[in-house]
């Protein structure tokens, strides 16, 4: 089936957030759908989805003009969404998620469970899915999950499929596997739109590449580009790939990390024996799919969690039982995977969230009492010295972007004292100007002698940034390794396979 | 969350919801009115509609008599009696809302007002009617016992919360019952603090005079110093959210507990600490009532002070000159209500009154389509959440 | 193409050693030793008769005629080898399944009965047939917050749906002399508040918490000042609608013991044998169901496939409403038949507690209510056999039921994750 998109432009108050975007897609095409954090991309899929009603465009499926009221009728059209963000319920079945909105029924509207599981046993041989219909989702990896959304919008006999971001929580191997399943879709005349910011995907599956940037259409590059050209045009300007890093100087163990072992509610070793050394002066980067345990790390680390046994020494002191509070006293720097869930309080100004793990010390505080002239003052700086984009210190954080919001975050943790940095997942969600600056100053932190951890699913960041690369499969530390290990056996480790890694 | 929108409320919102109210109340004074209802058997409909506005007319008249000036007063003083009277029972009210805000800004729903007071005038009884102590201790030991009597309950509450994640709304309300049940036991055994001179039923000793707070204009105005302990209840929770270290913690657990379980703040402590600051202004309430009183008191001291203080506290929008006001609105219609009783126009009706206030303030935007009409916007529910999601990405 | 498959197994990682707790044992242990001394060593040395059909029974069972203490006692052994057994099973690493503890319930309940009626009769039957009838309206009320809570809308005002059932129902009855209109108008009642709390979850984006205690505090008033202003006057004319005939059922109402109990019993009664299945076929085993359980859990996710979050929400906590308004008219015209004020004392607030305790599951849920409406009859049976004790500390017991239940319960219950949540916020 063509799909055309014509003129589709969207507002959000003052942000256009879609800007006339025109895009094609034939019958058996894979057209990628290149743009950074912002940029428009996965608006644009909401409006062809019926999420969103547009302002002015229109939607043509084999040349005839449509409209959706709501994901209802883009489904009944034969328009398929894999989303970024699951759209699965955790506590039902694979089947269960599968047939919701389309369910098989029998007498009285009784659900015809043997028929769910018939069809998604159908499309997971088709594809050597390997998926059981009963398993409830939530026990399931990630990797599994993403299967069960792409079965979801098989099942409806989807004649385009758009898949927005599917590679992020996916190992190398995974995501060559996800490319030979939308190769052979394609090759049985499903049109398909792969939506992501990954320049070295984009380039290995599609047969165009349409750029956005700031919710417009820059232009349409063929995979032959170079990525540089293609970030370029992603982003506006030369962009410089690399970071600009001086060869690391380590020096004494700060953290010593020994046979961690954390388990989780469900009775899971969600960290298994998990040893390490930081040393000041370096960065260590933890590489690995999402949901293998980084997480769980950080909280350990943090003293959100509690191990069950292990020990953690910072400068030789045992922080294993320590409590947040101390933990972020002795000189840890948190920032969180979450920023907005664990990192900051939306309905808080920006100097409300300077300090929000400071209340207790000055210059936020004076006494019982909050000294607002000081907390002002020293949030003007950090607000310069960090580049926090923003008409004044009053801003509800909530109303920042994303790469500025994460910039309050690193300046608060930067700003303190620290004896170690943690930063996990730092330029999730964030524009490249923004992550060029944060990573200047993690590598700046660096340099000062402060042991960095990067706990990061993204290759590239792990390969600008990495002193040593330790990398984590199922709650164990499978392989510690330095940058220059190829990126293929980098995959192999972030999968589990450790025999026969060349390092 | 939204309830961060209603303690937020605009100035006109809250007119506009005051006014919604009496319209409502008001209907419910036209419909039940006798000389309206006789109108409509006799088929007169001039008689009922007359009787019906008649009604409310005859019923505000009473309200403004009852709880701001008495013009059929002797004397010019004697005419501002119905303010004073006002002030006195805006004050429980004042101090019950504080605390019920308090725990709304932490993320507590306190729905146990009652129970709270009545565990803390257990206290202050027994020290009130069965402890001898000195002029000036005795009435501070005593306000004091009711306040922290009433905060420990809260902090009960908030304990079983912080270790066993049970709802505070279940378990509030259930200890206001047992709580309440609970006095009554203890006022009406004669070994404990019944009043010998009660006979069978469940009733206290009247607070020794020494224990009580005294009247400021004696014999005129039955106003007494509970009004200076309210006056520092209103300060200290302004001092306390707006401008401590303690307030700006249980701001943040209110917003975002789980950032501020990452910034080193035990949550679980906080709510047991903001449970016992809720129950503690409570307490004060509860102070108020129980020693301003010069005769033995029965288990319905209470005078459901605990409850209606969630509608101060709503009304008031979280901060505390609102709360100051909503208090004082709401202790009008308790001084004017006996007035309203006696012309024939239930009492009833200014909970109703109440209730509808607080319903319009719950909802922004049923106020705004209500009173200013926007052209609501028609677009498919996902869309605010999405921007919300998305807002990383649009905004640049 | 990479030459090894991902292996998928579900679920990620290696397990720990399974955690078996002791607790459920030192409690069993504990109210053992209790029971055997306080019941039974230290007992009440009078008989005590347990009748366990009603006189005028099809079955008349023998009653059983025994000593207070002697039931202690044995009962006390009984429990001991329960607490044994129990105790293997947890050196076994393995959990004590729920059935049993409910066995070493009923039997330290027996003792405790044989206690309090010391001198006197225990009359099961007639505690069993109350606490089906004390428990309709917390059953009903329950329903309408499973229907409610399902669909992620937090149900506060389930109070206000019941009294209002109970206004409307005794007052329709009385001006129409029809019981079945007055149980039409009290689930409409019902319903109309649903639709309030809906609209103002749904479309006002409202905390839905704050909604339901303003509901319960304006349906109070308005009840109340009904009350004095209308109803206190002219009861004759406006409070006296009578009740619904007592129907037996033929040939089940003759079953021994559960027979009268259960199928004895005015409409009511009956309609929980008809509600309680059909909310759990349809969800459990209905498409509408699914639907409406995956609005509880993930809004998001269901309207990406189509399903209309807010109508969904609408229409099941509206037919909650429903339930609730017909629970609420079973306390008038199914049992007492006159309005007092506030009768329902609470009880829309133990109904929550049981949706709790019965993890929103409407089975679970109706045998939690039971055990409430068997704790209510407790106590006004226990005031009559044994008035030693405050009346003051009875009338506390549900209540204090109640904070144990919910308490002890809730930290291993998961509630469907959107619940309360409006899903249109900002």
């Amino acid at each position: 089936m063509k799909l055309e998109l014509r003129g589709m432009s969207k507002r959000f108050g003052p942000v256009s957030a879609n800007d006339n975007i025109s895009l094609t897609v034939n019958s058996g095409e894979v057209v990628g759908l290149l743009g950074e954090n912002g940029a428009g991309k996965s608006t644009l899929m909401n409006l062809l989805y019926g999420l969103y009603q547009a302002d002015s465009g229109e939607i043509l499926l084999d040349d005839k003009q449509v409209s959706f009221k709501g994901p209802g009728d883009a489904m009944a059209a034969g328009i398929g969404m894999v989303h970024q963000h699951f759209m699965l319920i955790p506590v039902f079945t694979v089947a269960e998620n599968v047939i919701l909105g389309n369910e098989p029924t029998g007498k009285f509207g009784a659900l015809d469970l043997a028929e769910a599981r018939k069809l998604v046993r159908e499309i997971s041989d088709r594809f050597g899915f390997n998926v059981d219909p009963d398993a409830v989702v939530e026990d399931l990896p990630v990797g599994v999950q993403q299967r069960v959304e792409i079965i979801k919008a098989l099942v409806r006999d989807a004649k385009v499929l758009v898949l927005d971001e599917p590679t992020a929580v996916l190992t190398p191997q995974e995501t060559d596997e996800l490319m030979d399943i939308m190769r052979q879709l394609a090759n049985e005349g499903t049109s398909i739109v792969f939506i992501t910011h990954k320049l070295r995907e984009v380039k290995a599956v599609c047969d165009r590449i349409v750029v956005i940037r700031g919710g417009k259409v820059v232009d349409t590059a063929s995979p032959e580009a170079s990525t540089e050209e293609l970030a370029s045009l992603m982003v506006g300007r030369a962009v410089d790939l690399s970071v600009d890093k001086s060869e690391a100087k380590p020096g004494d163990t700060i953290l010593s990390v020994k046979d961690l072992t954390v388990i989780d509610e469900r009775n899971q070793r969600v960290l298994d024996d998990v040893s390490f050394d930081l040393h000041a002066g370096e960065i260590l980067a933890i590489a690995g799919v999402q949901g293998n345990g980084q997480t769980e790390l950080a909280d350990t680390l943090l003293g959100l969690r509690t191990p069950a046994s292990g020990v953690i020494t910072l400068n030789g002191e045992d922080i294993t039982v320590d409590p947040v509070r101390k933990v972020l006293d002795k000189g840890v720097g948190f920032i969180p995977e979450d920023r907005k869930k664990d990192g900051l309080v939306g309905e808080f100004s920006i100097e409300e969230n300077f300090m929000l793990n400071g209340y207790h010390q000055a210059p936020w505080v004076k006494g019982l009492t909050i000294d607002q002239a000081a907390r002002k003052t020293r949030s003007d700086e950090l607000i310069k010295e960090f580049d926090v984009r923003t008409p004044s210190e009053k801003t509800l954080v909530k109303n920042l972007s994303g790469g500025n919001q994460q910039k309050v975050v690193v300046a608060r943790e930067l700003s303190r004292d620290l004896s170690v940095l943690i930063a996990a997942q730092p330029t999730r969600g964030v524009d490249v100007g923004s992550i060029e600056f944060i990573h200047e100053q993690i590598v700046a932190a660096r340099d000062r002698g402060i042991p960095v951890i990067i706990i990061s699913t993204e290759l590239d960041e792990v390969y600008a940034l990495a002193d040593r690369i330790a990398v984590m499969y199922r709650g164990r530390i499978v392989g510690v390794v330095p940058p220059t290990i190829a990126r293929e056996e980098l995959g192999k480790l972030m999968a589990g396979i450790t025999e026969g890694v060349a390092a | 969350m939204i309830l961060k929108e209603i303690l937020s409320t605009g100035a006109t919102r809250v007119a506009a919801a005051i006014i919604m109210g009496f319209v409502i109340g008001s209907l419910f004074i036209f419909f039940s009115a006798e000389d309206f209802i006789d109108g409509v058997a006799s088929g007169d409909a001039g008689a009922a509609v007359a009787g019906g506005l008649g009604a409310i007319g005859a019923g505000y008249e009473a309200l403004f008599r009852g709880a701001i000036f008495n013009a059929r007063a002797d004397t010019l003083i004697e005419g501002f009696k119905p303010l004073t009277e006002t002030i006195r029972f805006a004050g429980p009210l004042i101090a019950a809302g504080l605390g019920i805000s308090l725990g709304f800004r932490v993320g507590l729903f306190n729905i146990g007002g009652n129970g709270q007071m009545m565990f803390g005038i257990l206290w202050g009884t027994y020290v009130s009617t069965r402890m001898d102590l000195p002029f000036g201790i005795h009435v501070l030991v005593a306000v004091l016992a009711t306040i922290l009597g009433s905060a420990a309950l809260g902090a009960f509450v908030g304990y079983l919360k912080a270790r066993t994640g049970a709802h505070e709304v279940i378990v509030t309300i259930m200890l206001n019952y047992i709580s309440i049940y609970l006095f009554t036991w203890f006022i009406r055994s004669p070994e404990l603090l019944q009043d010998p001179t009660a006979g069978g039923t469940p009733k206290s000793d009247p607070p020794a005079v020494t224990a009580q707070l005294p009247e400021l204009f004696a014999g005129t105005y039955k106003v007494h110093a509970g009004v200076f302990l309210v006056a520092f209840a209103v300060w200290f929770y302004w001092w306390l959210m707006e401008r401590s270290s303690i307030g700006y913690r249980f701001r943040m657990v209110g917003h975002n507990p789980h950032a501020a379980r990452t910034s080193g703040i035990n949550v679980e402590r906080t709510y047991i600490a903001a449970m016992f600051a809720s129950a503690a202004l409570i307490g004060i309430g509860a102070a108020h009532q129980s020693l301003g009183i010069q005769v033995g008191y029965t288990e319905s001291i209470h005078a459901s002070i605990g409850f209606d203080g969630i509608t101060v506290a709503l009304l008031g929008g979280g901060n505390a000159i609102g709360i100051l006001f909503a208090g004082l609105l709401f202790g009008a219609f308790k001084a004017g209500g006996p007035q309203m009783q006696v012309i024939g126009v239930s009492s009833e009706v200014l909970g109703i009154i109440q209730g509808a206030i607080v319903l319009f303030i719950a909802a922004p935007p049923l106020i705004r389509a209500i009173f200013r009409l926007p052209a609501l916007k028609e677009t498919p529910g996902l869309e605010k959440l999405r921007s919300r999601i998305l807002k990383r990405e649009v905004t640049k | 193409m990479s030459d090894t498959r991902i292996e998928v197994t579900p679920g990620m990682f290696s397990l720990a050693e399974r955690k078996v707790s002791w607790k459920s044992t030192i409690v069993m242990a504990a109210f053992t030793l209790f029971v055997f001394f306080f019941f039974g060593i230290f007992g009440k040395d009078q008989p005590v008769t347990y009748k366990i059909t009603a006189d005028d029974a099809r079955f008349v069972l023998p009653a059983l005629d025994t000593m207070s203490n002697t039931v202690g006692i044995v009962a006390g052994i009984l429990l001991a080898v329960m607490t044994v057994v129990a105790a293997i099973w947890v050196s076994r690493k393995q959990d004590v399944p729920l059935w049993w503890v409910i066995i070493f319930g009923a039997v330290a309940l027996f003792a405790f009965l044989g206690w309090l009626a010391a001198g006197s009769v225990v009359p099961i039957a007639f505690l069993l047939g109350n606490a089906l009838i004390l428990a309709v309206p917390i059953i009903f009320g329950g329903l309408s917050g499973v229907m409610s809570e399902r669909v992620g809308v937090v149900n506060i005002s389930i109070e206000a749906q019941l009294i209002a059932g109970a206004f409307v129902g005794a007052v329709v009855g009385t001006l129409t002399g029809n019981l079945y209109v007055a149980l039409i108008a009290a689930m409409i009642a019902g319903s109309l508040l649903g639709m309030v709390l809906a609209v103002f979850a749904v479309r006002y984006l409202a905390d839905q918490i704050i909604v339901g205690v303003v509901l319960n505090v304006l349906v109070i008033g308005i009840t109340n000042f009904l009350f004095s202003q209308w109803l206190a006057n002219d009861s004759d004319s406006t409070n006296f609608p009578g009740t619904f005939p007592i129907i037996s059922l033929p040939l089940l109402s003759d079953l021994p013991v559960l027979g009268p109990v259960l199928f004895e019993n005015r409409l009511t009664v009956f309609g929980v044998f008809l509600a309680v299945p059909l909310l759990w076929w349809v969800l459990f085993r209905s498409k509408l169901g699914l639907r409406a359980r995956s609005v509880g859990e993930y809004p998001l996710a269901a309207d990406t496939v189509g399903i209309d979050v807010g109508r969904t929400r609408f229409w099941w906590v509206s037919l909650g409403g429903l339930l609730a308004g017909f629970g609420g008219a079973a306390l008038t015209i199914g049992n007492v038949g006159a309005f007092g004020k506030e009768m329902t004392a609470g009880q829309g607030f133990i109904a929550l507690a049981v949706v709790i305790l019965g993890r929103w599951h409407p089975i679970y849920m109706s045998a939690a209510a039971l055990l409430f409406g068997f704790s209510i009859i407790l106590r006004v049976w226990a005031n009559q056999v044994s008035p030693g004790i405050p009346t003051d500390f009875i009338l506390m017991v549900p209540y204090l039921v109640t904070i144990i239940a919910v308490v002890g319960f809730v930290g291993k219950v998961r509630a469907p994750a959107a619940d309360g949540q409006p899903y249109l916020k900002e």
